[in-house]
């Protein structure tokens, strides 16, 4: 069994899975590009940063039970087949999106909303476990000999084009309706979640139409499938070292270089560089977008030079160059570095808004927006809010008040200013081409892994043996970047430094990406599997 | 090759439980810190770490483990290497 030589067959075997899998990483993107939104909808409204925190536990939670979704589909894939056990994953990952949706927010229903989203969170995760091994299998089993690389690579690009479709979505959604209509409670971020039925609705009948992989076929005609296949993956101790080398040699190394590159580096450019909610998803869409026939081209590479050394090379450069290229993020950013107009319109200082308390006629509520213009297009607004009382007191020390000399008699208590930036064309291109270089990495090290994956291990436990240490790499090294990133910079901030070095959090992914290297380097093969029946 | 895989080997094993022990001081420490000085509670974000990292750290003092009994000096070739 060679696979299938007819092009129109194997570009639909393609197309059916890659469709199905596209929306099954949309789904569980969504999550995770709405995390600020969805901290203020299901957790109490003054938990701030707790609050996004617990949101980012909870879109970790998602990733972290992905090594079980891997044993009990991928248990169920090497039992009855590929096909029919991606179509339930695809079903369950549908319907619990869809439902996330339909959570009525902490206002309405209290703690219960966290606790129904976290279950129908790791609905997602357990669905996402056992949808890729499928996929990847399935379509490996069906690529033609010497193009394995290649054509599982399409699969490969599924899940930055789920994470594309899962932004365009959001910016579409959120442009047409304003952001205070996207994010009430039964606002516009819901509809994402609602639109997930509709598109697992296409899946579903599109992959109704597919036959079983032949080899599958032809181990069970032949009475060969494996009767446990968890005990023949994980207790075989031949297999055994085969799984934990493709963890600990390539898949966790390629996970926090994929979760880096496209989710990191958007919540850094949002959170830390301050850049506006819309540009910052922008600049992810285009890089996303120019990068990823890269996928497709390091996976044909791979088929010539072998799958090693360009998994590893992927590595090594995100290991060197991450923070240089984080730096330049807020070099680039930051106001320090920018001239401002020459005008007088360079500064556009809004209108004071006071708000007298009415219970305390001492105290007034302010907030003024000051636009700043720079000469490269760049407009940096600040919204400063502040409580002030006492209005004889005349000593006062407020930032704000300096600003507004009509206010100079009143003492501040709570003067808080939020930045956000658009950037200028230039400035903006600059940040497309820094991400674009993460996601170019992340083609290097991703493009190729599901042959590499698929050739490792036998027929007749693939699905399983795979499936395990692709998620634990993925789902628990790489899901865990932005969680563990934002709480590593946590731990550096001090009465000193009260922001933190916040460069720390890369330090994370550069660590095990580095391991990773190390190990891939000595104990990996670059020999190319020819067949993979066997 | 094979001496520095097997060498390297104990290095694994070495670092496994190291990460494990580091893990908890670590956590030991913030937890004491966030309780005293911002009072916020991570007891559960820590022991999830823990609980996630801990048979991963696991697996790689096996894997540290069968790179020192020579395991990986020769790799499979066919699935009948693989195969019971």
């Amino acid at each position: 069994m060679k696979g299938t030589n007819q092009p129109s067959k194997i570009a639909f075997v393609i197309g059916a899975s890659s469709v199905g899998t596209l929306i099954e990483w949309y789904d569980f993107y969504i999550f995770g590009m709405l995390a600020t939104i969805l901290s203020k909808q299901f957790f109490p409204s003054d938990a701030g940063t707790a609050a996004l925190l617990s949101t980012l536990a909870i879109f970790a939670a998602g990733f972290i039970v992905r090594p079980f979704g891997a044993l009990v589909f991928g248990r169920l894939g090497d039992l009855i087949g590929r096909k029919h056990t991606f179509l339930l994953t695809l079903i369950i990952m549908g319907g619990s999106t869809f439902a996330i949706g339909l959570v009525p927010g902490y206002k309405t229903i209290g703690w219960l909303a966290p606790i129904l989203v976290l279950i129908l969170r790791l609905l997602q995760g357990l669905a996402l476990g056992g949808e890729y091994g499928g996929a990847a299998t399935y379509v490996a089993e069906h690529a033609p000999e010497g193009q394995r690389g290649f054509w599982t690579s399409w699969i490969q690009t599924t899940a930055t084009l789920g994470l594309f479709l899962a932004l365009g979505v959001i910016i579409l959604i959120r442009s047409n309706q304003g952001v205070e209509k996207f994010s009430a409670e039964w606002g516009g971020w819901r509809y994402p979640f609602w639109v997930s039925i509709l598109l697992v609705g296409v899946s579903v009948l599109i992959r109704m139409r597919m036959s079983e992989s032949p080899m599958f076929t032809k181990l069970k005609s032949e009475g060969k499938t494996s009767a446990n296949p968890l005990k023949e993956s994980f207790g075989n101790k031949a297999n055994f070292k085969m799984v934990l080398l493709a963890l600990f040699g390539a898949v966790m190394g390629q996970g926090v270089v994929w979760y880096t590159g496209q989710f990191y580096a958007q919540s850094f450019i949002e959170t830390v560089c301050k850049i506006d909610f819309i540009q910052s998803r922008n600049i992810m869409l285009v890089a996303i977008l120019m990068a990823t026939p890269c996928f497709v081209l390091f996976g044909w590479l791979s088929d010539k030079f072998g799958r090693k050394w360009i998994m590893l090379l992927g590595m090594f450069l995100a290991i060197v160059t991450y923070r240089p290229i984080y730096k330049e993020f807020l070099n680039i950013t930051s106001a320090s570095n920018k001239t401002q107009g020459i005008d007088t319109s360079a500064t556009k200082v809004g209108p004071l808004m006071p708000l007298l308390d009415t219970k305390d006629k001492h105290k007034m509520y302010i907030k003024q927006v000051i636009d700043t213009v720079y000469l490269d297009g760049s407009v940096f607004k600040y919204t400063i809010t502040d409580t002030l009382i006492g209005f004889n007191d005349l000593d006062v020390n407020s930032s704000i008040n300096s600003m507004n000399p009509m206010l100079v008699k009143y003492k501040s208590i709570k003067p808080n200013v939020v930045v956000e930036k658009t950037m200028g064309s230039s400035a903006s291109w600059n940040l497309i081409w820094l991400v674009f270089i993460q996601i170019v990495y992340v083609t290097m090290v991703y493009g190729p892994i599901a042959a590499f994956l698929v050739e490792m291990f036998p027929t007749k436990i693939r699905y399983t043996s795979m499936s395990l240490p692709y998620h634990i790499g993925n789902g628990v090294f790489g899901g865990l970047v932005p969680f563990l990133g934002t709480l590593i910079v946590e731990f550096t901030k001090s009465s000193n430094n009260p922001k933190g070095d916040v460069l720390a959090g890369l330090w994370y992914p550069i660590g095990v990406a580095a391991v990773c290297l190390i190990i891939g380097t000595i104990y990996l093969s670059n020999k190319i599997d020819k067949d993979v029946m066997d | 090759m094979n001496k520095i895989k097997k060498l390297l080997g104990y290095v694994w094993m070495l670092i496994a439980p190291t990460i494990i022990i580091l893990l908890v001081i670590q956590a030991k420490n913030k937890i004491t810190i966030a309780t005293e000085v911002t009072r916020a509670n991570t007891i559960l974000q820590w022991v999830i770490i823990l609980l996630i990292f801990t048979p991963i750290c696991v697996g790689f003092f096996i894997f540290g483990k069968y790179a020192s009994e020579n395991a990986y000096d020769h790799l499979p070739e066919s699935s009948d290497e693989i195969e019971d």
